[in-house]
């Protein structure tokens, strides 16, 4: 095992306090009974779909935000924490203008 | 010495210091694990291969008299997936990654070395999988396509499986290493001085941190759509099977600059020592590994032309494809600057890198026209593709691994392997390869479709030269084995820079102690001052 001589980056310590860390879990619990509740209506099935992929868009950012340190951590970490959601958009975004644009007489 | 100075390490016991079986499979040492990547996937390789002469041996007659149909399509799959998955991309990035990365940046170890030692386990985890995949074997293709995949009746389950496991191993490498080359880099390695090797195992591990999560989930889906029949790719159950196409070509075009981009770090550290001659266009190599890897995100539409997508969808994609072509004839015309008016020496590294440059030119032009609409509707499916991409896969990145292989040998093992049959080996690969894969390219063109053990008999010859160039090619990998291994015996020592390499993984002894530098050096100048008087 290596003992690294070279100390780069930030070492310090970041604690996140009971009190956030009840909150964000009261928010995440909220947002479960959330998704399960707005499940048992029919708003329409984009409209559904929509609202369930918000809602654990929301979680997963808080998850990302508290409990994975992201908000202590810096820019570069933003970026590679960022840039999947623009290649998720990409790939969601691209798969449906494809099947938006297919010539209909083949389908 | 331009790259800071030769330390002082002499009388410390290599890294091959303590022996024993379990000091291995414990190590955390990211030479031994690079050491264990390239065993393992050496291993793979030539398994692989020999699926691919068992298939080459098959078609050297239009009917199938050697393997049945079936067992013909199990070869292809198990070919595919083994040189895909198990060989090529944990090959060049994991194994040669793994040992030069931190030599190079001026490091101990890398950034997690026992996540490094877990990441090795996962990839033996996955391979493990592989192996029990064999007991039903599938015959899908390395590609598993639905419908197909989710009808068949062999074991798609278990060898996606394995796959599924290997990408985790490929995503903490890369995680690994991109926090190594920002956290670990010694005094004065600054990103302007930074080998280029580096540069492109950056690129790399981007890719795999960022590329290699789509097609877990994918292969997660595909197994789900089998064992609990949940519709994601069927259109009875509202369900698309172009959209496991999709998903798949999402990861694996990125998949392809994964395998490839390493070779390309190598030929930029062989290439100046070779030619004597300071790198030609350090900043447009190394951004051009970048320009690469963000690229090959835009473009994987053009894997499903005829596929039946859109054709506003294709269109946009062929354009793109156009785009990646780009940032790679940069390097490849850097290259070519470099050794104009150089002092060249032809040892076997610099001839496995010249041939990277022929062939590797070739695999790219041929990929262009795959990536032209209206060429790609007649060529798909056919054998030109299956040309082009043996041109990129071996002729560019296998062909830039074992020019690894054989640079930096002595600092791997601290031995040589005998330099003339190292180039006989070369001169068999490199004519058996040729002869093996150009007549592919006159039939696809003609027509002929891959993945067919049976085939009209106008092309018998073509695959006979075919057939007959692999016989050339194998020998010259199994003459290339047989060397290299000789060489670990070998009595006399490597010394400390065989070449005479700048890069400070040349200032250790030849093998490196087991943490490689005694004192964090200093960089002073740059990698790539050849040729200064």
């Amino acid at each position: 095992m290596s003992t690294h001589t070279q100390t780069h980056g930030h070492d310090e310590h970041h604690e996140i306090g009971p009190k956030t860390l009840i909150m964000v879990w009261l928010a995440l619990t909220v947002l479960t009974v959330v998704t399960i509740y707005i499940a048992l209506y029919d708003f329409g099935r984009a409209l559904n779909i929509i609202g369930a992929m918000t809602i654990a868009s929301i979680k997963a950012s808080i998850v990302a935000y508290y409990f994975m340190h992201l908000k202590f951590e810096d820019k570069l970490t933003w970026v590679y924490a960022l840039y999947p959601m623009f290649l998720l958009f990409l790939l969601i975004a691209t798969t449906i203008m494809e099947t938006f644009t297919r010539n209909p007489a083949l389908y | 010495m331009a790259n800071g100075t030769a330390h002082d390490t002499m009388a410390e016991p290599s890294f091959y210091e303590p022996k024993g079986f379990m000091s291995w499979l414990l190590t955390t040492d990211h030479k031994r694990i690079g050491i264990m990547y390239l065993v393992t996937i050496s291993f793979f390789f030539l398994v692989g291969g020999v699926f691919a002469l068992l298939m080459r041996y098959e078609l050297l007659t239009p009917e199938a008299d050697f393997l049945s149909p079936h067992t013909y399509n199990v070869f292809f799959t198990m070919h595919g997936s083994l040189m895909v998955f198990f060989f090529i991309v944990p090959g060049v990035a994991a194994s040669l990654g793994n040992f030069l990365i931190p030599l190079m940046i001026g490091a101990r170890d890398v950034a997690f070395p026992k996540l490094n030692l877990g990441s090795y386990w996962v990839y033996l985890a996955g391979t493990a999988i592989l192996f029990g995949a064999l007991l039903q074997p599938a015959d899908t293709g390395w590609t598993y396509y639905t419908p197909y995949s989710v009808q068949s009746q062999t074991d798609v389950v278990l060898i996606t499986l394995g796959v599924f496991v290997l990408g985790f191993s490929s995503i903490l490498t890369g995680m690994n290493f991109i926090v190594t080359i920002h956290k670990l880099r010694c005094p004065g390695m600054t990103w302007s001085r930074l080998p280029l090797f580096i540069w492109a195992s950056y690129a790399t591990a981007i890719l795999q941190l960022l590329a290699t999560p789509v097609v877990g989930i994918t292969l997660l889906l595909l197994i789900a759509e089998r064992t609990l029949g949940i519709g994601f790719f069927d259109p009875a159950k509202g369900g698309d099977p172009i959209l496991f196409q999709n998903f798949f070509w999402f990861y694996s075009h990125p998949a392809v600059y994964i395998m490839v981009i390493p070779a390309f770090g190598i030929i930029s550290e062989i290439i100046p020592v070779f030619a004597k001659k300071p790198i030609f266009g350090y900043k447009a190599i190394a951004y051009s590994s970048f320009a690469i890897a963000i690229i090959s995100f835009f473009v994987w539409l053009h894997h499903m032309f005829v596929s039946g997508i859109s054709e506003t969808a294709a269109a946009i994609f062929s354009f793109l494809t156009m785009l990646v072509a780009i940032p790679t004839a940069i390097k490849v015309f850097n290259w070519t600057a470099t050794m104009y008016r150089g002092s060249i020496s032809l040892e076997s590294p610099m001839l496995y890198a010249l041939s990277f440059l022929f062939l590797f030119t070739i695999g790219g032009l041929t990929g262009v026209y795959l990536g032209a609409l209206a060429v790609d509707v007649h060529l798909h499916d056919t054998y030109f593709v299956v040309a082009h991409m043996h041109y990129v896969m071996i002729g560019g990145t296998v062909f830039g691994f074992f020019g690894a292989i054989h640079f930096w040998y002595s600092k791997w093992f601290g031995r040589m392997f005998n330099e003339l049959v190292a180039k006989i080996a070369w001169f068999f690969f490199f004519v058996g390869f040729n002869v093996t894969f150009f007549p592919q390219f006159f039939m696809g063109v003609q027509g002929m479709p891959r993945r067919y053990a049976t085939y009209p008999a106008e092309f018998q010859t073509y695959h006979e030269i075919s057939t007959y160039g692999s016989w050339i090619l194998a020998v010259g990998v199994v003459i290339m084995f047989v060397n290299l291994i000789a060489g670990l015996f070998s009595k006399e020592k490597a010394p400390v820079n065989q070449y005479g390499s700048l890069s400070l993984e040349f200032t250790v002894p030849s093998p490196p102690p087991h943490e490689n530098f005694k004192d964090i050096p200093t960089v002073t100048d740059w990698t790539y001052g050849y040729g200064k008087k």
